[in-house]
């Protein structure tokens, strides 16, 4: 992990005691709210419906166990005892209160964490794969450009008021699970012909209400190349970028009005300037920072009880078959931990819970965990035949719900029961999903599948990349809930298509279940997926089974 | 319920707590959304609103809100996000609906 050097504890601490004295300056009255109110989302400040939200970040979703505690310390004492981890990779507290916001900061400081640059027009905390530095399949790990990536736009005075906010995400594998292509800017580390390590720039990508897939800019960049490229692209984006229409400011909006080669042609004459003002500082830094994320001292050792318990012990073999993936070391396994117990919120975690599962780091994963942007707690690095002990304390712990790619394993961001932009609610929604499909006990008969649930058209939820997305709107003054179908968020980047008229509240578990139905009817076989059934039948015989009463064949 | 009026409110967030308020006839805070004053008059509203807005720094973002009177005078929320904000959220028993009333 990278290690905070004094320089930035020095900032971290800093910007908590700023904003200690911009709170006291707005509680005696002497900012406005209006005044206020840049400031505090500066600092990862909400107000939503019910309280104020404190986002904090965790940059490409990294955490040790020693900052999982510090977050459970947090929860118990100045908020309600949980903490949502959320589809940014990132943590929020629901009930601060504002005079106690500058005494959390300070807290996080502590274990070298903030909540800078969560929130407002400027590039937001960066996204990674979760499994970054531990999969099989990776080419390079990804982290210490993300962490790259961080130090370079952490306060960064040319680019704090951009248009609007900006989201950067890196991935270091062919399988896309930072969902690259709908960033503003998403990096892929590549090599060239001749073995040099480098990225695929892609940009414009984005969902909200005009979802975009990114486009590739560069198809090769040099590794020593990627700030001055960087620096190029937010340059050109913060100068022609609108800023006469919110709606309109994403870069993903100038890319389209633009044309991609009016937006290279801009990018490479203005990188053109920037190379030279990068003297080679920012590669000793990129060869610091890398020096951080060198692999762990995996232990050599038999697997042979993990083997005895697959064979003897169906729960665990049971977990194993969704909750594992291969990691680099063939002994070794990354575990995901679902935050998705039937029934439960996606994303939230007690603070019990989340003790456990820095326990679990410190003893059996080389002090490690990861949040996914799919709510979920990765344990990236634990050995094989360590796998039985950690499964039992989860399972004591109510954490080892064996769900993972499955239909309760959903996502979903806070929506109306928290969210002040919301226009419906999603959890209730998502946790009735889940229940249903558990208590038919077809979860794995239905095998991989995503639905993605948002609130409102801003898509936090990324409806938009869901096998089936769910986007809760208002209609005639109820909740109503449109489904999309065929969304993928992976390197099949696509955006899912509107499959009709909305469903109520009580109307909409039942329309998944439906929709579940035809799939299950008209599949291949067990091994046909949803989204490869969906590919090649189409949308007809799903959307017969959702609007059974307009008569579409079936 | 039966539907007596359709009425406004005014109301906001606590500037210290982030907590969901109501203004009251007296003219002060409430957390339960039965206290709210009813104002019957837009124009009224509208004025209220303004002062409130303009003079009391202890709430953030207030604003005019539809509310019911019930036949036996209780002042209920119409719109549903109006009515989620006067309770908590729906997927913990937290919030208002958990504090004693």
């Amino acid at each position: 992990m990278y290690n905070y050097t004094a320089f930035d504890k020095d900032f971290v601490a800093t910007r908590a005691a700023q904003f200690r004295g911009q709170v006291q300056r707005r509680i005696d009255g002497s900012l406005t709210e209006d005044e206020f109110k840049p400031l505090r989302l500066m600092n990862g400040l909400y107000l939503l419906l019910h309280a104020y939200m404190l986002r904090v970040a965790i940059p490409y979703g990294t955490l040790s166990s020693r900052q999982m505690v510090a977050l459970a310390d947090i929860a118990d004492t100045w908020d309600k005892g949980y903490a949502h981890f959320s589809t940014r990779q990132n943590v929020q507290f629901h009930w601060p209160k504002l005079q106690e916001v500058p005494d959390i900061l300070d807290a996080l400081a502590t274990v070298d964490m903030h909540a800078i640059q969560t929130s407002g027009a400027c590039i937001r905390s960066v996204t990674s794969d979760h499994f970054a530095g531990a999969s099989a399949d990776e080419m390079a790990d990804p982290r210490p450009t993300a962490e790259l990536v961080r130090q370079w736009s952490t306060d960064h005075p040319e680019f704090a008021f951009l248009p609007r906010k900006f989201k950067v995400a890196v991935t270091g594998s062919e399988h896309d699970r930072a969902v690259t292509k709908f960033h503003d800017i998403g990096l892929r580390l590549t090599q060239n012909e001749a073995g040099a390590p480098g990225y695929e720039v892609s940009v414009g990508g984005g969902l909200g209400r005009t979802p975009m897939i990114g486009r590739v800019l560069r198809s090769f960049l040099h590794q020593a190349e990627l700030l001055p490229y960087l620096e190029a692209i937010l340059q050109v984006y913060n100068q022609i970028g609108r800023r006469d229409n919110k709606y309109k400011a994403r870069i993903k909006i100038t890319l389209h009005e633009h044309g991609l080669e009016d937006i290279r042609a801009r990018v490479e004459e203005n990188f053109a300037l920037q190379r030279s003002r990068f003297d080679g500082v920012d590669q000793d830094i990129l060869a610091r920072i890398e020096s951080d994320f060198k692999p762990p001292a995996f232990k050599s050792a038999p697997i042979t009880y993990f083997e005895e318990q697959l064979a003897n012990n169906p729960i665990f073999r049971a977990f194993t078959k969704t909750n594992l993936h291969p990691h680099k070391n063939p002994d070794y396994s990354i575990v995901t931990v679902s935050l998705k117990a039937h029934g439960a919120t996606p994303g939230d975690a007690s603070s019990v819970q989340m003790r456990v599962l820095a326990e679990i780091a410190a003893r059996w994963s080389h002090d490690e965990l990861r949040v996914s942007h799919e709510q979920n707690i990765i344990l990236p690095h634990v050995h094989k035949n360590d796998l039985p002990a950690v499964h039992k304390v989860l399972l004591d712990a109510g954490l080892a719900t064996a769900n993972i790619g499955l239909i309760s394993d959903l996502i979903a961001c806070p929506g109306m029961d928290y969210c002040d932009l919301a226009t419906a609610r999603t959890t209730n929604v998502a946790q009735r999903i889940a229940q249903k499909f558990d208590a038919l006990k077809q979860e794995h008969t239905i095998g991989p599948i995503k639905i993605k649930i948002s609130g409102c058209i801003n898509a936090c939820g990324h409806h938009h990349v869901g096998h089936i997305g769910i986007l809760g709107l208002e209609k005639a003054g109820i909740e109503s809930y449109q489904i999309t179908l065929g969304g993928d968020g992976s390197q099949n980047a696509a955006i899912g298509k509107p499959a009709g008229k909305g469903f109520s509240s009580d109307e909409i578990v039942p329309a998944i279940e439906r929709l579940i139905g035809a799939y299950l009817d008209v599949r291949k076989d067990a091994s046909e997926d949803f989204l490869s059934t969906f590919h090649r039948v189409g949308p007809t015989p799903i959307k017969a089974a959702l609007y059974p009463q307009k008569g579409l064949p079936k | 319920m039966t539907q007596k009026s359709a009425s406004q409110i005014i109301t906001a967030n606590d500037l210290l707590s982030g907590e969901v308020v109501y203004f009251t006839k007296s003219g002060a805070w409430s957390l339960r959304h039965a206290d709210a004053a009813i104002i019957d008059q837009p124009d009224h509203a509208e004025r209220s609103l303004e002062e409130v807005t303009r003079n009391d720094a202890s709430v953030v973002g207030p604003y005019l809100a539809l509310a019911r009177v019930g036949e036996s005078q209780t002042v209920a929320p119409v719109h549903f996000r109006d009515a989620f904000r006067s309770i908590g959220p729906s997927n913990r028993f937290i919030g208002k609906q958990a504090s004693p009333a």
